[in-house]
């Protein structure tokens, strides 16, 4: 079957277009008709296993008739000085919740005249990642936080097997507000979820973002994009763990509208067995002054595939522009891949654009130094890996490690 | 410290070695009994560092044959954290510096991997905490280092009294200590010196690689061995290292010309 009858398939077994996000459907479920789901040709997705996208559209989607039976989640207890919210999939995320102090829910009109508007900013060719959100997704966390919001928020999405999920979320962050975000997104058994989450950051606004992605059980898969859309002096820095997915796909996008902004981006990837993740990175500088420091970090072992595609545009009107991209990988099997890829297109002339990439196998000399201190070899491998996760991790806020990700990481990546 | 009585530790037996196919030990000696002192001299690439990363179980060291026993067992079967459990400590020339992973958790599993050997109980976080505070004091060592990542960052100096420290904590049988002198100024070569020396017990033994008589003039060895073309071609007492000081390995050559020209 050609695969543009598979979407239309998939199309045709979703409800007709209805709700407040009919036009978002209306336009998704074109556009993926028009275009068809992706091949190796398209360069974005080159390198990725194509079939193990078949799961977004062969699964059968998240009904709420479902949920008691489907939804097993047991939450880490929440801090006191954080707020949760746990998204259910088609049903009103803020139906039940009573949103703290400082935060709102969008009106109507403020999301008729943002939503979908850094998506579009993007300008992604053939955005599948994207439509098949906008064709599936009929629910809309739509958040407004007020500039005198001065703390902790996490939205956590219940684990939900045998099924697909999409979830859209929209956040808009008012001028001179501070907020520390975390976001869970846990995949079960047979699963495939797609998030489409989009930020737009007012002036002087910081954000701190955590984003832990984590497959649990056999053939989960996730396709998440993040649009960000940063005003002038905005901070914004992201953390973000994608681990235990059979397949997972983040694409991270940010708009710095009028530069003068400040972006820190930390990933790390960690795949086994025959997992592939691959994280697609963008940041375009639309002012000048603006500033990157990114840091992407991958572990591949068994026959596993990490990929990174790190772009960065640097227009004529962003002089002044001051980006560093590093790529450190680490691989630990001789069937495991890693792809990484920077790319730099650099138009300013008075630019600090620098961008490496590494690859290595854990230190022999490191490991020998535990060893002969009387630390067994897995504990040594643990402890290795441990220090290796540590520069992305130490950046989660504290309250992420009752999430248990860090022993889970070790626990099943072992050389 | 040598009694009538004393035990071997450590006995070498014509060790031969290599690495990446470059034979390195051509046939080392050496007895090593409670108690005793030993230091080894010699050039740079003389084989002193490469006989202790052999003794520690390096697994880029190939042994070509001979044997090393500690306390009686053969010990070149066993994984180097095997031996470190029983009580064998390599002091690092270079000790290695590991970005992410906390000295002070490091020290700790190190510390309680020695005591499982030793039969003695694990220690939690809040016991080893007050040992390791105790043990800072033999090398006066700045506790600020315990919560950095292992040696990151670290001077000479600081990473030189890291391994003593780790000595201090894991209390082995026998130490070697590959050039625990080098980049040291004096007040820190005292100070790791007089950290060696309390450490040191009449049922303990311990190896310095040295290139330099200062450090001997701090720890007085025992035992002072020279070592040329991988094996130990001299042994004396501390005059030995005082000769070697005055006159230089020159005599090295002059020995190998003299069998040489009898050849």
């Amino acid at each position: 079957m050609k695969s543009s009858a598979i979407c239309r398939e998939w199309i045709n077994s979703l409800p007709p277009p209805q709700g407040y996000l009919k036009k978002e459907q209306t336009i998704g479920r074109e556009l993926l008709l028009k275009k068809g789901m992706p091949s190796n040709k398209d360069e974005a997705w080159r390198l990725c296993n194509l079939n193990k996208l078949n799961s977004f559209l062969s699964l059968p989607e998240f009904n709420k008739r479902d949920l008691s039976s489907k939804i097993k989640s047991i939450f880490p207890e929440k801090d006191n000085d954080r707020e949760r919210i746990i998204i259910n999939p088609h049903e009103n995320p803020i139906k039940d919740i009573n949103l703290p102090n400082g935060i709102d829910k969008l009106s109507d009109m403020e999301i008729k005249e943002n939503l979908g508007e850094i998506v579009k900013l993007t300008n992604i060719k053939n955005d599948v990642s994207v439509c098949l959100n906008q064709a599936a997704s009929s629910e809309l966390l739509a958040l407004k936080i007020k500039s005198n919001f001065h703390e902790s928020l996490e939205i956590v999405l219940p684990s939900i097997a045998e099924n697909s999920v999409f979830t859209r979320i929209f956040l808009l962050i008012e001028e001179g507000a501070k907020l520390d975000l975390l976001q869970v997104f846990i995949g079960k058994n047979n699963s495939a979820q797609n998030h489409l989450i989009e930020i737009k950051l007012e002036s002087n606004v910081e954000l701190t973002h955590g984003l832990i992605s984590m497959g649990e059980g056999h053939q989960s898969s996730s396709i998440c994009t993040l649009a960000v859309e940063q005003s002038e002096k905005s901070k914004y820095s992201l953390h973000s763990i994608h681990h235990g997915w059979n397949y997972a796909r983040f694409e991270p996008r940010i708009i710095q509208s009028k530069g003068e902004a400040s972006t820190i981006m930390k990933g790390l990837q960690v795949t086994k067995s025959k997992e592939q993740i691959a994280t697609h990175s963008l940041i375009r500088f639309e002012g000048p002054n603006g500033k990157l420091d990114q840091l992407q970090k991958a572990v591949a072992s068994e026959y596993s595939h990490c990929i990174f595609n790190g772009s960065i545009a640097v227009p004529q009107n962003a002089q002044k522009t001051e980006a560093a991209q590093l790529s450190r990988n680490l691989l630990l099997s001789k069937r495991a891949r890693i792809d990484t890829k920077p790319e730099l297109e650099i138009i300013a002339d008075d630019v600090s654009c620098t961008h490496g990439a590494t690859v290595s196998q854990l230190q022999e000399e490191e490991l020998f130094y535990l060893l002969s201190r009387g630390i067994d070899n897995d504990h040594a491998n643990s402890l290795l890996l441990q220090g290796y996760y540590e520069e992305v991790v130490s950046n989660f806020p504290t309250s992420a490690n009752k999430w248990n990700f860090i022993e889970k990481l070790i626990r099943e990546i072992k050389k | 410290m040598i009694s009538s009585t004393s035990k071997t530790i450590l006995s070498i037996k014509d060790l031969h070695a290599s690495v990446e196919d470059q034979h390195i030990l051509h046939g080392v000696n050496l007895l090593v009994n409670e108690g005793e002192i030993h230091a080894i001299m010699g050039r740079n690439g003389s084989g002193k560092s490469t006989l202790s990363k052999v003794i520690a179980g390096h697994p880029s060291y190939k042994i070509l044959s001979g044997s090393i026993h500690f306390k009686g067992t053969n010990i070149l079967e066993l994984a180097p954290e095997e031996r470190a459990r029983i009580g064998i400590f390599l002091g690092f020339q270079y000790p290695v510096e590991i970005p992410g992973v906390s000295n002070l958790e490091f020290l700790r599993v190190a510390t309680n991997s020695r005591r499982k050997e030793l039969l003695k109980s694990e220690l939690d976080t809040f016991e080893f905490e007050d040992l390791v505070k105790e043990r800072l004091k033999i090398v006066e060592m700045d506790p600020a280092f315990l919560e950095r990542s292992v040696n990151e960052g670290f001077s000479g100096g600081e990473k030189k009294r890291n391994e003593i420290l780790q000595m201090a904590l894991l209390e082995p049988t026998i130490s070697i200590l590959d050039e625990t002198d080098s980049g040291l100024d004096i007040d820190a070569l005292r100070i790791v010196a007089s950290g060696i020396n309390k450490l040191s017990k009449p049922s303990s033994a311990t190896i310095l690689i040295t290139h330099y008589q200062r450090l001997l003039n701090e720890i007085t060895p025992d035992f002072v061995h020279i070592m040329a073309d991988g094996k130990i071609i001299k042994t004396g007492d501390k005059d030995l290292a005082i000769d070697l000081e005055k006159t230089g390995y020159d005599f090295i050559d002059k020995n190998s010309k003299d069998r040489e020209m009898a050849k």
